[in-house]
């Protein structure tokens, strides 16, 4: 053999196959986790896309002078007391005047929601020139309806076997003839609070719900944890009691969340009797949740400080805690940043300490501060998972995509914020 | 030979000590690094520390400005004196000990900042710029005085960490210079350093002996003999002589020093 020869790889030796069958157990194991993602991403966005859209139907409605405004005041406040369900269901019963019958009746209500009727009482409050006259009103139409527009609920099945029957879908059928039915962008799920119409219901309640909470656990936690991690990795004594605690921190990052909902219910709102199902106590219990998880990246991004930079301040004559704030500290930031931004990440998408201090009530207002019950993102999830409703199951779907939305955000954020503040040596 | 050493002594001004030990005890833990020395240095000289690596050159070096202070096993009994008053004194501020008491390190260690704040960042602590216009001034004087005013005055604003080897540690010298101390100690400050550099920094060094009290722990027995006039040999935390370094070099009383300087210990 020649000494080029021995040189050259073999690829035929132990070590060479050893090698390349490492590569290939890492890449299968990448290309199945990857696939999974997909799978999963895929079909939660598959199913909830179609919550972004939402059926609306064109109804002529009379508005006459002396059912709405019998003074003829115009006054909004008297607009608003009228009985425009009423209006509606005549609107109904004019275009298609072949519902006789009660069952049938009944049926032509319910193509559009029950919540029509406070749109277009908004709109005439708004608008009182409308008064008197016949007006062509797009209402949001029924889950069901909605349901059979989007293709999920199959027409040519038995009609006891569907939530739409014969005559609704021919109405259906004819509105669409005449071009007074369409599909438009759902505003109202990104800018409404829950509902218990599927077809109303919005995700902005739960976006605020979790932006207070979420506001309420970085105010406490991150100053908290920070400040224990700087005490405990540059000022107390490195002895025993200092290792009890890192064990006994390392230890409740591991308890099961619950457990903290536990804590809160019993403390928080039994002892301290602070006001149920609000951000305020959701993110007093998120903030102990994510504690340790902060303090442990606080110390070992303060652990990963170079000490020549602390022994040349200590040399200049620089005190403890002057070395520490004016250099340890901002050297360790960006990794106390995102060590923190990940730990609100995972209090974001917590759920079950939400359930134990009562966020998950039904409420219907977007909260206005953090002592208004009110419901976070992934209790929001879990509401509408468990309504029995077709129309909630996009709906849920689609929630999971603005979590998600959220969750990508302030992954990108930490990793921005790292880039950014890094120093590089 | 020991005429000559009386010469020696005969010769020089027997100025004050500016540091005196006397009895002067390290340990670390249990383990004593630093046993029973007793060495008196004079101000506006450059000492230098030789010795084999571990015989506690640095150990002793810290204690000046009291840097062991942060060891929590670290204990220092003896007295240890800086201009007549006790450093270890519980009255003492370290703070102000440590703004008389300069120290450069064996790796340059700029802060993570720009140029002007590295060497800014002392002064201000020590409040001993008043209006902005004397930080500027104190940044000029002693970035000159560290021969790198030239290199750097039109990058000031610019990242430390980004300069030469050389040009760090010269930035640690002037960082050192700004508080104004009366002793600078340097601990191997040119171990680092590409030999050009080390000539810059020993040619600095001499400049500074005139305003300040050096003292430089060297591994290297030339740069030892170049820089400094006075030079303490130390053996397994003992000081086994001290004199004039051209005395140590050319006729050394201690056999070990012999050796060492010799090449046959160490
Ligand atoms: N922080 C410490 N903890 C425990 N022992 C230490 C510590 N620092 C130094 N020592 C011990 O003290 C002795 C003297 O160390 P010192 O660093 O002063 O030696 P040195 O002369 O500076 O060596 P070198 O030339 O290698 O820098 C050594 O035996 C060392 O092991
Ligand atoms: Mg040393």
């Amino acid at each position: 053999m020649t000494e080029s020869a021995i040189i050259l790889k073999s690829a035929g030796s132990k070590r060479h196959r050893a090698e390349s069958r490492f590569r290939a157990y890492g890449l299968i194991a990448i290309a199945i986790s990857l696939s999974f993602l997909l799978i999963m991403i895929g079909s939660i966005t598959m199913r909830g896309t179609a919550a972004f859209k939402q059926t609306f139907v064109q109804i002529e409605v009379n508005l006459p002078t002396e059912k709405l405004d019998p003074e003829g005041t115009r006054d909004p406040e008297v607009l608003r007391k009228a009985r425009y369900g009423k209006l509606l269901k005549s609107a109904l019963r004019e275009q298609f005047p072949d519902a006789k019958k009660r069952a049938d009746k009944k049926s032509l209500y319910k193509l559009i929601s029950s919540t029509a009727e406070y749109s277009i009482r908004d709109q005439v409050a708004a608008n009182p020139s409308l008064v008197g006259g016949i007006h062509p009103f797009w209402v949001r139409a029924s889950s069901d309806v909605d349901q059979y527009m989007k293709g999920t609920i199959d027409g040519s099945l038995e009609e006891s076997q569907r939530r739409v029957n014969d005559k609704q879908i021919a109405w259906i059928e004819s509105l669409k003839a005449s071009g007074s039915i369409e599909s438009r962008f759902n505003t109202q799920f990104f800018t409404g609070g829950d509902s218990r119409e599927p077809e109303q219901a919005g995700i902005m309640g739960a976006v605020v719900g979790s932006a207070l909470t979420l506001l309420i656990c970085f105010l406490l936690a991150f100053p908290i944890g920070v400040l224990a991690a700087v005490y405990l990795e540059e000022f107390s004594a490195k002895g025993r009691i200092n290792r009890f605690i890192e064990v006994n921190i390392n230890n409740l990052a591991a308890v099961p969340s619950i457990v903290y909902g536990l804590l809160g219910l019993a403390i928080l709102l039994n002892v301290f009797n602070l006001p149920r199902s609000t951000p305020l106590v959701g993110g007093m219990v998120l903030a102990l949740m994510t504690l340790p998880t902060i303090i442990i990246a606080s110390r070992s991004s303060l652990r990963a400080v170079p000490p020549s930079i602390r022994e040349a301040a200590f040399g200049l004559g620089a005190s403890k805690v002057q070395t520490t704030f004016h250099h340890v500290v901002p050297l360790a930031m960006p990794g106390m940043l995102t060590g923190s931004i990940i730990g609100m990440a995972q209090a974001l998408g917590e759920t079950a300490p939400l359930l134990m201090i009562g966020m998950v009530a039904f409420i219907v207002d977007v909260p206005g501060g953090v002592t208004e019950a009110a419901t976070a993102l992934p209790v929001q999830i879990f509401l509408w998972a468990d309504s029995p409703e077709r129309g909630f199951m996009e709906k849920t779907s689609a929630a999971i995509l603005v979590l998600l939305g959220f969750l990508v955000i302030m992954n990108l954020a930490a990793v921005y914020l790292r880039r950014r503040l890094e120093i590089r040596w | 030979m020991v005429e000559s050493l009386a010469m020696n002594e005969a010769s020089e001004q027997p100025a004050t000590p500016i540091l005196k030990v006397r009895n002067g005890q390290v340990f670390y833990a249990e383990k004593q690094a630093i046993i029973d020395v007793n060495v008196d240095i004079q101000p506006n000289a450059v000492t230098a520390f030789i010795g084999p690596s571990g015989c506690g050159k640095s150990t002793l070096l810290r204690c000046f400005n009291r840097m062991n202070d942060v060891i929590p096993i670290c204990r220092v009994s003896g007295s240890f004196e800086f201009s007549g008053q006790d450093i270890y004194d519980s009255e003492v501020d370290v703070v102000s000990l440590r703004q008389r008491i300069g120290m450069v390190f064996q790796k340059p260690n700029p802060f993570p900042k720009s140029i002007f704040d590295n060497i800014a960042y002392g002064p201000k602590i020590h409040g001993l710029a008043s209006p902005k216009a004397e930080m500027q001034e104190i940044v000029e004087t002693s970035l000159t005085r560290a021969g790198l005013w030239e290199e750097v005055k039109n990058r000031l604003d610019q990242p430390g960490t980004g300069l030469s080897g050389g040009q760090q540690q010269r930035l640690c010298i002037a960082r050192a210079i700004a508080v104004q101390p009366k002793v600078i100690l340097m601990d191997e400050p040119c171990s680092a350093l590409d030999p050009i550099a080390t000539a810059t920094i020993e040619t600095l060094i001499d400049e500074l002996r005139e305003s300040y009290t050096i003292i430089i722990v060297t591994h290297s027995m030339q740069q030892a003999a170049r820089v400094s006039q006075k030079t303490a040999f130390f053996h397994l935390g003992e000081l086994v002589e001290f004199g004039s370094t051209e005395q140590i070099f050319s006729s050394p009383v201690d056999e070990r020093t012999q050796n060492y300087i010799t090449g046959r210990i160490g």
